[in-house]
Formats: C-alpha cells, structure tokens, sequence
C-alpha cells in the first residue's frame, strides 16, 4: 500500500465523518429549534397530509423558484437533475455486483455530466452578468460554483480524454468500505477528481449547501395551514402562560 | 420635522427591474424611540453601553427560539431569484432592498460569531463584525422592510425575510435602538387600549356620532354598541376604523350587515384596536400581552363569537397567531384557553374576519343588495400581504383571494381584477405596511407603492377602473396618502364594507 494509498483514504474517511456528523449535528439542531408561531406560507396546504405533496413539488420541480427566474430555475434544475444522475452512475463503484437500474443509467449519466457543467456555467454567468447577483455575490459563491464545475470536467476528463484505471479505483472504493486499503492509481485528473470531492463533502455541514436539508425544515414551507382548528404552542412560549 | 424632497418615481407601461444604484435609501431611518417610549415597553432607553456584546448574545438566544431564523441563517444560496421581488427595491433601487441583500445584513453577522466558515473565513463568506457601521444599516434597511412576504413566495427554500427583519428589529429594541413608531403606538395600546390613544368616553361620542349619521343616511336605527354585555359578537377592529377616512365607511359597513342580519354585536373599549404592532416589532411577549386583551374583553363580555374587521396585519395575527398566544381557536389545553373554548360557539370559526360572516350571510341568503347603487364605481381589489400571505378565510385554500372578491361582485355590478402577477399570493405590498406608516418615511412609502401604482395605472387605463377596494387599515392609510403623488384621486381608495355599505338593504326600512 503506497503512502498516497493511504492519505486519499485518510482523505475520504475524514470527509464522509465531516459530511455524516455534520449533517447530523445540522439536523438535529433543527429539528429541536422550536417554531413558537404558525407560519405557513401561502400557497400552503390546508391540512397536515399536505404537506409532503408540497415540500415534494419544491425538491422534484423547484416550484418556487419556477415561479420568480426562469433562466436560474433551467440551469439550476439542469445541475441539480444530472447530478443526481451522475452521482446514481458512481453507485457502481461502490457495489459488487451492481444494480441493474444503475448499469441502465450509465449512458444517460455520461451525458449528465455535460448538462451538469452546463447548468453550472449558467448559474456562474449570472454572477457576473446581472448587476442584482452580482452584488449579493461573496467569493464563496463563485468559489462553490467553480468548485463543482472542477469535479465536472475533471470526471468528464477521465471519461472522454484521459480514461483511468477505473477497475482500480473500483477496487480501490470498495476496500474502503472495507477497511482494507487497496492500492489508487497515481492518475493525476483522478486524484484531482477525489481531492475535489472530498472538499466538498467537507465544506457541505459548514456552507450554503445546507439548503438541502434546510428546504425540508423551513417552517414557512413544512407548516400546515390551520392555526384556528389546532393549536400551536411551542414550549419557550407556553411558559409564559404559567 | 419636513422631510427632504424627492422625486416620485415615474409610472412605466411595464415594469422594469432597475439597476442597482448602491446607497440610494441610505439616508432613510425613522426617528428612534425616546427612553420614555422604549421603558414603557420595558425596553432600554437608549443604546446601552455593551451594545455590540448584548446583540449579540440576543441573536443567539432568537437562534435558539426560532427555527426559521436559524434555518433561514444558513440556507441561503444566494441565488437571487427573491432580488427583485421587493417592493421597495423596485421602487427605490437600493440594492440593499433586495430581500436576499436585506438578510444578509443580520447574516454577514450571525456568520462572524456562529459559523466556523465565518470564524476562520470571514473574507470568504462575507462574514462581518458588528461594528456601528453595521449597525446603522441595521436600523435603515429592516425599517425599509414591510415584512410583506411576498419575496419568500418566490424564494426556493421559502426564506421568510420579514422573519429576519423581526429578529432584528426584536435585537435593536433590546439593546435600547427602538423605532419611534412602532413602539409609541404599542405604548398606547397598553395605555388606552387602542393605537390611536383614543379614551373610552371620545370612542363613546364617535359611535352615537355615528348612529346620527347613519339615521340621517337611511332613515334606520342603526346601533354601533359599546361594552353591551351578552352581546353575540364582539367586533374588534383597527381604530383607524372609528375615525380615518375611507376606514369608518367600513365600519359603518359592518354595522348595517350585523343590523340586517339581526345579530347582536359590540365592541369594548378594552379591546377597542385589532391591530397588534408586537409582530413588526417581532416580540412575542408584546405580541401575546395586546392578544390578551382580546381574550380578556371576550370573557368579561360573555360574547359567543369574536370577529375582525378590515385591518390585514390584525387578521394575520388573530387567524395565525391568537389560538398560540391565547387560545382563541380550537385544540387549547390549558385553563384560560379551555374557559373561553368553554363560552366561544363553535360551530362558528373562531375568531373570524368580517369578510367571512358578510359572505357567510350572503351564501345563505340573509342580505340583499340594490347593486346598482356602486354602478358608479369601477372597482378592483388589492389583495393586502398579510391576509394574502399569511392568513387565510372560509375553509378552502385561496378563501382570502375569492371571498372579498365574491362579496364586492355580490354588492356591485362592475369589477376588474389587476394583472395576475401582481395579485392574489404575488400581491405588491401598499408599500406603508410592516411599522412604516408614518411621515419620517414618507419617500419610502412613495417610492415602494410603485409597482402597485403601476399596475392600477393598467386597469385604469383599460378598464377604466376608478375605486380600490381594500380591506386592510393600513393600506387605505397609505393609499390616500400616495395615490395622489402618483397623479390619482384619493378617493379611489376604500373598503370592500364601504361598498357593501352603499348597496346593503336594511330590511326595516
Ligand atoms: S418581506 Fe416584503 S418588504 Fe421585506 S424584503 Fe421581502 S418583499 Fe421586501
Ligand atoms: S431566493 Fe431565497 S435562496 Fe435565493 S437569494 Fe433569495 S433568499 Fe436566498
């Protein structure tokens, strides 16, 4: 097992634990951060089972944001679909022997991961071309955008112009699921690829990638509109009452 | 103290996202509140000596009350698609009016003292230290928010800004930077029991004032009840209602629905104001003591039903918020909640807006209306944010868009909605809402009436529109107060009552 062998799976254990217990620490803050007022926010369902119906619309379709820009719902529907896409192609790597559903997606995936840097250079030219975005833009913005756009074209590089030992890296993920270090190609667009994915599983719990689970916890979103037939009383405030 | 001069913007066929022009309200600040005001609401009386410390131990304890501030903190990707959504963005070009640029005035903070990010990286993440600075733009630029709503509609997490500007309005009071308006008004509230500060013999006067009036008008014995005890109904309404003009047109408008019904009503001197100025300050202590009163009103008087009249902020508050203050809904456990559950009539909702019992009647057929006496209006509504937003009416979705507007079709025979996108849950704010209303930001309120202005200007341009209803005090506030700068009549402006007040039949007669 060479020394880069092991430093990438240093590497990758130190940023699922980031990304797993980040997440979990995020969540959980959340989820016990009481909501002391109903909130619901119109359009919003009338009863509980509601609800999910909503916040699905809003993951699925990005609704909401149909509504207010077309150009950023395309390029950011765009992203985000393929790289679902892209992400359900890398399950192989991790599986032995592999699903059927993710052998069939395999061409689509390929493509993906065009639409994907598409969606992403689309989301990057608004930051520089529309004056508003423009301004509320931070250099984590653009960084996070070029970031992702980085692990694109280095995956789509080792497909398309430098191809990898990808039986290796395989073997290589696998073992890490494992406990059993398997020598990595020294390819240098691979190790760049990893490098760049393990940064962003790192940066996710402490970024604005915190949107994900963040949508599900947005009370103006998750709350049922139907303050008169239930009440709603958060602890902090029905102290008050005493 | 006269304002500065400005310039009214000029109306446009379309509307056009302006380019940012990067301090252009800057210089807009409402008076702060005196230290009498602030410690009439137990608040510092003036910026206290550890500010920057106090604020932000606040912030943390908001984080830790609220979820949506907290999840509101971090899930932002700055995507812009809420940026031009604001009224007062498209009115005033303030980049700092963009909703998203608006949060980030608190956020840039919470980033600084409660992110790692913002610890280790601030440069990265425009994560800044609380500085005077930063401060100042605390007090300009959550002052030039309505808390309207309307950009979280738009926004795809649904970021709620009127709840970022409610923290940070809740972190300047308790650091003794109060706002002048809000919290004087609150004041008298607690006081005299109304935000106008008027006394229960001067109420007493204005009602049989009233009752004259309206026997001049029809020739019927129209009551308007004070503290009657044993009353079916108690009204409580935004006193604007008993002395502002368009508003007591409303309220003469209730009154002859609750005489041609047959109901019996009243309204208390106690809990003479539906209005509850503790949501824009975003205190939920204010806001359950002003709810208090209600509850309180409600039992002394033995009422079976409690109804709100004309006011959107006050419905928001009574449809979305008193059954968690005090009870007044269904589902309380706790003794007070579960006397009044005990005494309220529930095969009513409860509490209920105006709207709701007028259209009820109308639906069972218990009114009739000579229309052709509103022949001489055009009418369209605008559909206020806080009813439109956040509350609701009947018990449909979409109930608050489709019964004022059935009641004013019921009432009078022509009527013309304005376009689609600026109606209904994508309605533009009046641009006074929120704690604004006041002189000392009247090119705010100039300025950020602007897309709606634009889209009258439309109906009254196509349809010949000459009458806007509206049932909310403060729209009709600021609307007779900027119609005219945008070249309109003032008159154009009133409620859905008013009309229902023209064409209702008072059986008697
Ligand atoms: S709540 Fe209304 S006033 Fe405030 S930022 Fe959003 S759109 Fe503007
Ligand atoms: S729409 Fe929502 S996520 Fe996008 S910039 Fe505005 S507040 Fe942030």
């Amino acid at each position: 097992m060479s020394a880069l062998s092991l430093l990438y799976a240093v590497l990758f254990y130190f940023a699922t634990a980031v990304l797993v217990l980040g997440l979990a620490r995020k969540i959980r803050q959340y989820a016990r951060t009481p909501a002391p007022l109903k909130i619901a926010l119109t359009p919003a369902p009338v009863t509980p089972a509601g609800v999910p119906w909503r916040l699905a619309r809003e993951v699925v379709f990005f609704e909401s944001l149909f509504r207010s820009s077309k150009w950023t719902w395309l390029f950011g529907w765009l992203f985000h679909a393929a790289l679902l896409l892209v992400i359900l192609r890398h399950v192989r790597y991790f599986q032995e022997p592999v699903w059927l559903v993710i052998t069939l997606i395999q061409p689509f995936g390929t493509y993906a991961g065009f639409a994907m840097v598409v969606g992403l250079a689309g989301l990057w030219a608004r930051r520089f071309l529309v004056d508003r975005v423009r301004y509320i833009s931070t250099p984590s913005d653009h960084l996070m955008l070029a970031l992702l756009i980085a692990i694109g074209l280095t995956g789509l590089g080792m497909r398309f112009v430098r191809h990898t030992d990808i039986v290796a890296v395989k073997a290589y993920m696998l073992g890490l699921m494992r406990f059993d270090i398997q020598p990595l190609p020294t390819d240098p667009v691979l190790l760049l690829h990893l490098g760049l994915v393990a940064l962003l599983m790192i940066v996710f719990p402490i970024s604005k990638l915190l949107h994900a689970p963040g949508l599900f916890f947005s009370p103006t979103r998750n709350m049922a509109d139907n303050p008169r037939e239930a009440r709603h009383v958060a602890a902090w405030a029905s102290a008050l009452d005493k | 103290m006269a304002t500065a001069a400005f310039d009214t913007p000029k109306l446009k066929e379309y509307p056009v996202i302006p380019l940012i022009q990067v301090g252009a309200t800057s210089h807009l600040k409402p008076f702060v509140a005196s230290e009498a005001i602030q410690k009439n609401l137990g608040f510092p009386g003036e910026l206290v000596e550890d500010w920057q410390a106090k604020a932000i131990a606040k912030m943390g304890d908001l984080l830790g009350k609220y979820r949506s501030l907290q999840v509101y903190m971090d899930a932002c990707v700055h995507c812009g698609a809420c940026a031009d959504k604001c009224h007062y963005f498209l009115g005033t070009k303030d980049p700092k009016n963009m909703p998203v640029a608006r949060q980030d005035l608190l956020r840039q903070v919470y980033r600084r003292y409660f992110t790692f990010a913002g610890k280790y990286f601030p440069w990265l993440v425009g994560a800044k230290d609380l500085t005077k600075e930063v401060l100042d733009d605390w007090y300009s630029y959550y002052y030039q928010c309505s808390e309207c709503r309307r950009c979280s509609v738009f926004c795809p997490y649904g970021i709620d800004t009127a709840e970022v500007t409610m923290a940070a309005r809740e972190i300047m009071d308790s650091i003794g930077m109060g706002q002048k308006y809000s919290n004087e008004i609150i004041g008298k509230v607690h006081r005299i029991g109304n935000n106008l500060g008027i006394p229960g013999p001067a109420l007493q006067d204005t009602l049989e004032g009233l009752e004259e009036d309206t026997k001049d008008e029809t020739g019927v014995d129209v009551r308007f009840p004070l503290d009657v005890k044993g009353a079916e109904v108690l009204l409580v309404t935004p006193s604007a209602d008993f002395f502002s003009e368009p508003h007591v047109d409303s309220l003469i408008g209730y009154a002859k629905v609750f005489h041609a019904a047959g109901v019996s009503w009243t309204l208390s001197a106690k809990a003479s104001e539906a209005g509850n100025f503790g949501m824009f300050i975003g205190n939920y202590e204010q806001l359950r003591k002003i709810a208090l009163r209600i509850r309180e009103a409600a039992l002394e008087l033995g009422v079976k039903r409690i109804v709100v009249g004309e006011c959107g902020h006050a419905w928001r508050v009574a449809y979305s918020f008193w059954n968690t203050l005090v009870g007044i809904g269904a589902g309380g456990k706790d003794p007070f909640a579960i006397e009044l559950q005990n005494q309220l009539d529930h095969r009513y909702k409860q509490p209920m807006h105006i709207c709701e019992f007028t259209y009820d009647l109308i639906q069972r057929g218990a009114l009739s209306f000579d229309k052709e006496k509103n022949d001489s209006r055009i009418i369209t509504f605008h559909d206020s944010c806080n009813v439109a937003r956040a509350s609701r009416m009947g018990d449909f979705a979409g109930g608050q868009f489709v019964i004022p507007r059935e009641i004013i079709k019921a009432v009078a025979n022509n009527f013309h909605d304005m376009a689609p996108e600026t109606i209904f849950e994508s309605t533009f704010c009046c641009g006074g809402g929120g704690g604004l209303l006041t002189d000392d930001l009247l090119e705010l309120r100039v300025k950020g009436a602007l897309p709606r202005m634009e889209a009258l200007k439309n109906v009254v341009d196509e349809h010949n529109v000459n009458f806007m209803a509206t049932i909310c005090a403060i729209c009709k506030a600021q609307f007779t107060k900027v119609l005219p700068q945008y070249g309109f009549d003032m008159s154009m402006v009133g409620g859905v009552h008013q009309l229902v007040s023209k064409a209702i039949r008072l059986g008697d007669k």
